[in-house]
């Protein structure tokens, strides 16, 4: 574009501007909002490998929808208003059927901070039995963050209470399309729940998969790989992690995370054999090079010794 | 011990789950719920010169104490629910010069006094090890009282991290299920006369019972461990009153001063009188003994 034609355009430029100054939320995150294609009728919008910034708005978890024939299912609903906001407009571009449920796949903000964006009697928000006390215990916590992370940018973002809760197994029929749904004991956190959709097998894992991200523990170690080998005997024909690329082979997608986990176990196992403090375990462990190159490795890996030597602690 | 008691006049961003515990203010108990600010980047906080007031009047307190008192603490806390910390004492103790009482204190914590502990001259030691929750950025601090009266303190400034750490339990119906167990270890090998480590882990929840039921839309009751009380034979070693800022399945390891064999005995009472106890055998020259 040359000099002249850019001034030429100066009026239309301010308005474009004046609008975005008064819709500085939707319009901005419409606009770079995307969303892939993952099967026939699943669709993905995914988070940027990153903690929270006001730079990435908290837009790091994977989120999306599957379209029945009936209605929609969201599965989570984003860290923000204004991520669940713009989640809601790319389904309303793409097709006007109903959203009858939102499934949450655990407590954690940045999959669960969108949910007003969903508000609508019309539409069933859906959580592993466990989600309400686990989001009544952290909720202001998670706000506290998000608001310190954020700022204004937070405003109006928070969890709903779920209205349908899933002790075990629950199926919901979108309209000749059928996902099950599975609450899991204690892995990532105390509240993990799976979407799979029948049709096109594909897993929604939630946080019980990361790729390229370094895993959380946020629950159990120990039975989190226990919930890893039930999900591979689901045999997906795709994987849709809760945070990283889509993946096509069970073998590649949960082998890193499988190995970090077990060398977590291992060596946090024997620094307690050896009656190592908490405290020394974390100094010492958490100087040890990682196996694989991690995103956020030096953001969580200690973190997670310190939560795998307090459970481990207590399991003899 | 620690009533909850809401203390006038903290600044919004400090109370919140909006409830303090003080000690010696008498407003009656209060649970707000109050907007949660971002976590305040504050130092000194403002609840100190409250809480410093109820504790300790107008007593001076020597802030400058390395000699005497050194707190480790991590800059930030990794997992904000378990966040282990030291109070290491530089002196011995004896009959005639020993540290009586550690205050461990957590500013910008719903109830900030989250540990004080009471010593003698058979602790051997006053180093205290434990692992407390964190709610937001704050200052922890290490207050030591010694047989003269005379107070000593060592603060850190503690990062809370964020994202998914939260200081909530990770799974509280297990914790429930497990409340009770205890382990209690001696380090050997045991010699007369020099302090011998010891560790003490009680299976407990430890929960503040803050948190708003969504289902039934009323506070659930705090459940946590309120005293301990460790006992050389019949020579008291250690005593606390704590409450719900230290982490879930307390974890405290301190010192004590073998004279002769004999047994270490600890009891246990939580916020619903329920009682637990355990002993550990002493044996000089021994290996390190366990809970039996």
């Amino acid at each position: 574009m040359n000099r002249s034609r850019a001034a030429g355009r100066s009026t239309l430029a301010s308005m474009v501007l004046l609008a975005s100054v008064l819709l500085p939320q939707t319009a901005a995150a419409a606009s770079a909002f995307s969303i892939e294609r993952v099967a026939e009728g699943v669709y993905l919008h995914r988070g940027q490998q990153q903690d929270a910034t006001a730079a990435n708005g908290g837009d790091i978890a994977n989120i999306g929808y599957i379209v029945g024939d009936r209605c929609v299912a969201v599965i989570d609903s984003g860290g923000t208003l204004a991520i669940g906001t713009a989640l809601r407009d790319a389904i309303r571009r793409e097709t006007a059927k109903p959203i009858c449920y939102l499934i949450h796949t655990h407590v954690h903000p940045d999959h669960s901070f969108g949910d007003p964006a969903f508000a609508d009697p019309a539409t069933m928000f859906v959580a592993h039995a466990e989600y309400p006390a686990a989001l009544a215990a952290r909720r202001d916590g998670f706000l506290a963050n998000l608001r310190y992370t954020l700022g204004a940018a937070a405003d109006g973002s928070g969890s709903t209470v779920p209205t349908l809760l899933v002790q075990d197994r629950e199926t919901v029929d979108l309209g000749n399309r059928c996902l099950s749904l599975q609450a899991w004991p204690t892995a990532h956190t105390n509240n993990d729940l799976t979407v799979f959709d029948e049709r096109t097998k594909t897993l929604w894992t939630g946080d019980l998969l990361f790729v390229d991200r370094i895993p959380v523990v946020d629950g159990r170690a120990t039975g989190w790989l226990k919930v890893m080998a039930a999900l591979r005997a689901l045999k997906p024909a795709h994987l849709v992690p809760g945070h990283g690329p889509v993946q096509h082979n069970v073998d590649a997608a949960f082998g890193p995370q499988q190995q970090y986990l077990d060398q977590l176990i291992n060596s946090v196992g024997a620094a307690l054999k050896a009656g190592t403090t908490l405290a020394q375990t974390v100094d010492t462990l958490g100087r040890e090079p990682p196996q694989k190159a991690w995103l956020l490795f030096d953001d969580y890996h200690r973190r997670n010794l310190t939560a795998v030597y307090t459970e481990l602690e207590w399991e003899d | 011990m620690f009533p909850f008691q809401r203390l006038s006049g903290i600044a919004p961003s400090i109370a919140l789950v909006g409830l303090a515990a003080g000690f010696a203010l008498a407003t009656p108990a209060v649970v707000a719920q109050s907007t949660p600010q971002a976590p305040a980047q504050i130092s000194p906080a403002p609840i100190w010169p409250k809480v410093r007031n109820s504790l300790f009047s107008t007593r001076t307190i020597d802030e400058n104490a390395g000699e005497i008192i050194v707190l480790e603490a991590p800059n930030r806390a990794e997992d904000a629910s378990t966040v282990p910390i030291a109070i290491r004492t530089q002196i011995m103790q004896s009959p005639s010069r020993y540290v009586q009482k550690l205050y461990l204190l957590v500013d910008n914590n719903p109830s900030p006094i989250a540990a004080v502990f009471e010593l003698t001259p058979d602790s051997g030691r006053a180093d205290i090890e434990t692992r407390i929750r964190i709610e937001q950025y704050t200052d922890v601090r290490a207050i030591a009282e010694l047989n003269d009266g005379s107070l000593y303190m060592a603060s850190r400034y503690v990062k809370a991290s964020g994202g998914c750490s939260a200081p909530a339990g990770k799974d509280p119906k297990e914790a429930l299920r497990n409340a009770g167990r205890i382990k209690f270890k001696v380090d050997g090998p045991l010699a007369a006369g020099k302090p011998a480590a010891v560790q003490l882990a009680i299976s407990h929840p430890n929960a503040s019972g803050l948190v708003l039921d969504q289902v039934s839309r009323l506070y659930e009751p705090a459940y946590y461990v309120r005293k301990l009380t460790v006992r050389y034979g019949d020579k008291a070693v250690l005593t606390a009153d704590i409450d719900f800022s230290i982490s879930e399945n307390p974890n405290f390891r301190f010192y004590f001063l073998p004279s002769s064999d004999g047994a270490l005995y600890a009891d246990v009472v939580d916020t619903k009188d329920l009682s637990f106890s355990s002993e550990v055998a002493v044996k000089l020259g021994g290996i390190a003994s366990n809970t039996r």
